[in-house]
């Protein structure tokens, strides 16, 4: 028994590693053809990801995307594809900062005050397209995709000074102002240098520790799996489909709205116009590639935010730092290609090693066989 | 049968068709030499016509006009299949919907046919004509490989018989010098197993209460239809009822209401003295509802979870598979295991996929784990579809020995000698409704068969009782 588990550990490399190194292969070729040196970026990535201050942003940043890219773990889990992750996050984020500034409590339950609304927002945001998918048969690709564009909408409308927004003096950026300091959560320092990570970034971890636990170990995560497996066997076996697609998609949304939380109460302390968007997009790359396995998507999670932070020293030697954004798309195609190969050889495979130990007389003696 | 066609390759091997080495690396291959496959579930679009069904993917052939139909007219004059080119596929009843199918791959050339279990959805009569177009096939040069687990429609339409057995042939035999208990020997190798089942154990305590039951779909059109209208039945403790009908007309709705997948719109459904007309599906399950389902990939198993997972499937919230909200999966590892050598499930352990178990296996371990929650009722439906001779006759053990326990069946399956033998009592679906019924110890298939499709309603006297 023991070699099917290394079997499924080598199979389960073998995707990403696959995906990586063909999405590699395609970046030189891509650089190549450009007429550029088709190594040095690499080599000017891996040095600058060599100081600590770079590597304190990149775990802040994988931080981030850990969240969002839990968000839409718990949708694929379940075939539901929340593609909406990016809009809930926003205006989660900025609700919550508005609901922070606004008040002022004793530091642990500023903080919790404001994470509670961030995670409430966020699953009515989702919550909205579960119902239509529930009540009216809605695909939730599209209503997802409709409510971030409302969303954009309506945290641009929101922010106006005339609303609830403010104008800092001599700026032309627009904020929430400034959660007061018991609502700032405290981060690790790192030294002088290289600044601190965010306290959250901890906090996401545990996320993604209570995400294997309620996945693998209790009865609402064998439905949620079951259901994604199959949906007909699951409804069979007696899961209501309809209560568990509104239910993970408001977990989907609550989990959506924490990614905004390591940014807003680690550094920037309130919500802006130049507050980071496109996360929750790089969320889906991010599950996708850690095949929605809570590990998976840690690793996952660094290397995109390796990409993103390493590159940005490519400027100042004549590289285009829109190379690792080439990297990250054509590791998306890799994934999902390379992922569907691996998964067919393995079916193959273990069809034929079960046909093998049967005929070779390995199977476990029943007792028809013991009565012979 | 997936290798002959091009859907899987061979480790070692040849094939040679004509006496010239073949090989095929996808079913287009297969085609081109003139192998033709009809599959046990229809391929057809429904909303197409018969002609534009069998155009469809082959339309550089004859096009897609006059001279296809030509063509299909031809084809079907020649061997005598009937086909009306303009008929739509989704007015055709199955036997007919199995003719395009065999027309299909007749007019993309074929010169083999592979027949994959063609019989399972027939009733007799039907099976009888299916064979007279074999035969016609045949006068006509055509090879055909007829697949079926039916041991006496193997005898009477085959000139020559290969058995297999858990993937290598284990002999040959010669038709016209066979019996049915020699072929059957040969496929188990072992004693011929049988569904009868003669001693009584029903019981007077009813189970299962059906009064009245109706369900209604809206067509995409608007309009509305019954499916199933007036379903009155009781099911006694110690009692397998048995419900023959030709598929599709009503009986996977059936067990849909009565498993709480589709609500009824009327009638109740009483289990124990306890009214679950509207009751969820995991409340039934744990009240004592066993269920095999008809399509064991799409409602009994995760084809790619292992095992020990799929035990847990249907009884998430039950001993031993957990403890209040959390899993305990160490149990039901331990309980899958039990399940594994209880129920002979041919298997190297259960880490394994369902997915790399044969269908039979499958099969037996969802008989295994409905079986371990001790049901008050069990749906099985076609409980021994696909399966080998030897998993079928265990299957049956497995159920007669629960209803002497107590366990009510209802039992619904295509296989006439399966109903007969196993039923205390029979009932007849037509069109949603139970029109006849009959008495398992006198009715023979073929009059069961004829009231399947329609022909005969109330409750079937066998000749010799009429002539009284």
């Amino acid at each position: 028994m023991k070699k099917f588990d290394k079997d499924r550990l080598i199979l389960g490399f073998a995707g990403p590693v696959l995906a990586l190194v063909v999405a590699l292969v395609l970046t030189t070729v891509v650089l190549l053809a450009s007429g550029r040196n088709p190594f040095e970026p690499y080599r000017i990535m891996f040095e600058s990801a060599s100081y600590v201050d770079v590597q304190v942003l990149i775990v802040n940043q994988a931080g981030t995307y850990y969240l969002a890219a839990l968000a839409v773990a718990v949708g694929f889990r379940m075939n539901l594809f929340n593609i909406g992750v990016d809009g809930q996050y926003r205006l989660a984020a900025m609700l919550a900062a508005l609901v922070g500034a606004s008040v002022d409590l004793p530091g642990p339950l500023h903080i919790a005050l404001i994470v509670i609304v961030a995670m409430l927002v966020g699953a009515f945001w989702s919550g909205i397209a579960g119902f239509l998918k529930t009540t009216r048969g809605v695909s939730e690709v599209v209503s997802t995709i409709m409510l971030n564009s409302i969303a954009t909408a309506l945290v641009a409308w929101m922010i106006l000074p005339k609303n609830f927004g403010e104008q800092p003096a001599g700026s032309n950026n627009l904020t929430t102002g400034e959660i007061p300091e018991s609502g700032w959560f405290p981060g690790l320092p790192m030294g002088d240098q290289a600044g601190e990570i965010y306290g959250f970034t901890f906090v996401a971890a545990g996320c993604g520790l209570l995400y294997w636990f309620v996945l693998n170990r209790t009865r609402f995560g064998f439905d949620l799996r079951a259901t994604g497996a199959s949906e007909s066997a699951a409804q069979a076996s007696g899961v209501d489909a309809k209560k568990m697609i509104l239910t993970s998609m408001l977990i989907s949304g609550a989990v959506a709205g924490l990614a905004g939380m390591p940014t807003l109460l680690g550094d920037t302390h309130t919500y802006s116009l130049d507050f980071p968007t496109g996360i929750g997009f790089t969320g889906i790359t991010i599950a996708l590639l850690g095949r929605n396995n809570p590990l998976g998507i840690a690793f996952s999670a660094l290397l995109i935010a390796f990409l993103d932070k390493s590159s940005a020293s490519l400027d100042q030697y004549g590289y285009e730092k829109e190379i690792a954004t080439i990297m990250q798309g054509l590791i998306v195609i890799s994934v999902v290609v390379s992922y569907e190969l691996v998964r067919r050889y393995g079916v193959r495979r273990q069809q034929q090693k079960v046909g093998e130990e049967l005929a070779a007389g390995h199977a476990i003696k029943t007792e028809k066989e013991a009565a012979l | 049968m997936k290798i002959l066609y091009g859907m899987q390759k061979p480790d070692e091997g040849t094939i040679a068709i004509n006496g010239e080495q073949v090989s095929f690396s996808n079913p287009g291959d297969a085609i081109e030499r003139g192998i033709g496959m009809v599959h046990q579930h229809f391929m057809l679009a429904d909303n197409f016509t018969v002609l534009e069904n069998v155009v469809l993917g082959g339309e550089k052939l004859h096009g897609i006009g006059s001279a296809a139909r030509r063509k299909i007219k031809e084809i079907s004059d020649a061997y005598g299949l009937g086909i009306r080119p303009d008929a739509l596929v989704e007015d055709l009843g199955v036997a007919d919907r199995q003719r395009v199918e065999i027309l299909k791959v007749l007019y993309r050339g074929a010169r083999i046919l592979i027949l994959d279990e063609p019989t399972a959805v027939l009733v007799p009569q039907e099976v009888d004509a299916l064979f007279a177009n074999l035969r016609e096939l045949k006068a006509e040069g055509l090879t055909v490989i007829f697949i079926s687990h039916k041991l006496g429609e193997v005898l009477s339409v085959a000139d020559d018989i290969t058995v297999i057995r858990r993937g290598t042939t284990v002999g040959t035999a010669d038709p016209a010098a066979t019996t049915t208990k020699q072929l059957a020997e040969l496929m188990v190798g072992s004693e011929l197993p049988s569904p009868e089942t003669r001693e009584s154990t029903v019981t007077d305590v009813p189970m299962l209460r059906v009064e009245d039951l109706a369900l209604t779909v809206t067509d995409p059109d608007g309009t509305v239809r019954d499916v199933l209208a007036g379903i009155d039945f009781t099911i006694h403790q110690g009692e397998v009822l048995g419900i023959a009908g030709v598929e599709g007309n009503g009986q996977t709705e059936l067990i849909e209401a009565l498993m709480g997948m589709r609500d009824p719109d009327g009638g109740t459904i009483t289990l124990d003295r306890a009214d679950i007309s509207h009751a969820p599906t995991r409340r039934r399950r744990e009240s004592g509802i066993g269920y095999i389902p008809e399509d064991r990939h799409r409602h009994g198993v995760l084809l790619d979870a292992p095992l020990w997972e799929n035990r847990i499937l249907g009884h998430v919230t039950e001993k031993p598979n957990s403890r209040g909200w959390l899993l305990d999966n160490k149990a039901a590892r331990t309980d899958t295991e039990r399940i594994v050598r209880e129920y002979d499930v041919r298997t190297p352990g259960i880490e394994v996929t369902a997915a790399s178990l044969s269908g039979g296996n499958q099969q037996k371990l969802i008989v295994g784990r409905e079986m371990s929650h001790a049901p008050k009722l069990l749906i099985a439906a076609h409980p021994t579809r696909g399966v080998d001779v030897g998993a079928q006759a265990q299957i049956w053990d497995q159920i007669r020995e629960a209803r002497r326990e107590g366990l009510a069946v209802l039992l619904i399956s295509a296989d006439l000698d399966e109903l007969i033998g196993l039923s205390d009592t029979l009932r007849v679906m037509y069109r949603g409704r139970l029109v006849a019924d009959a008495d398992p110890a006198t009715i023979t298939p073929e009059e069961l068969g004829s009231a399947m499709t329609g022909a005969a309603t109330g409750h079937l006297e066998s000749p010799e009782d009429e002539a009284r």
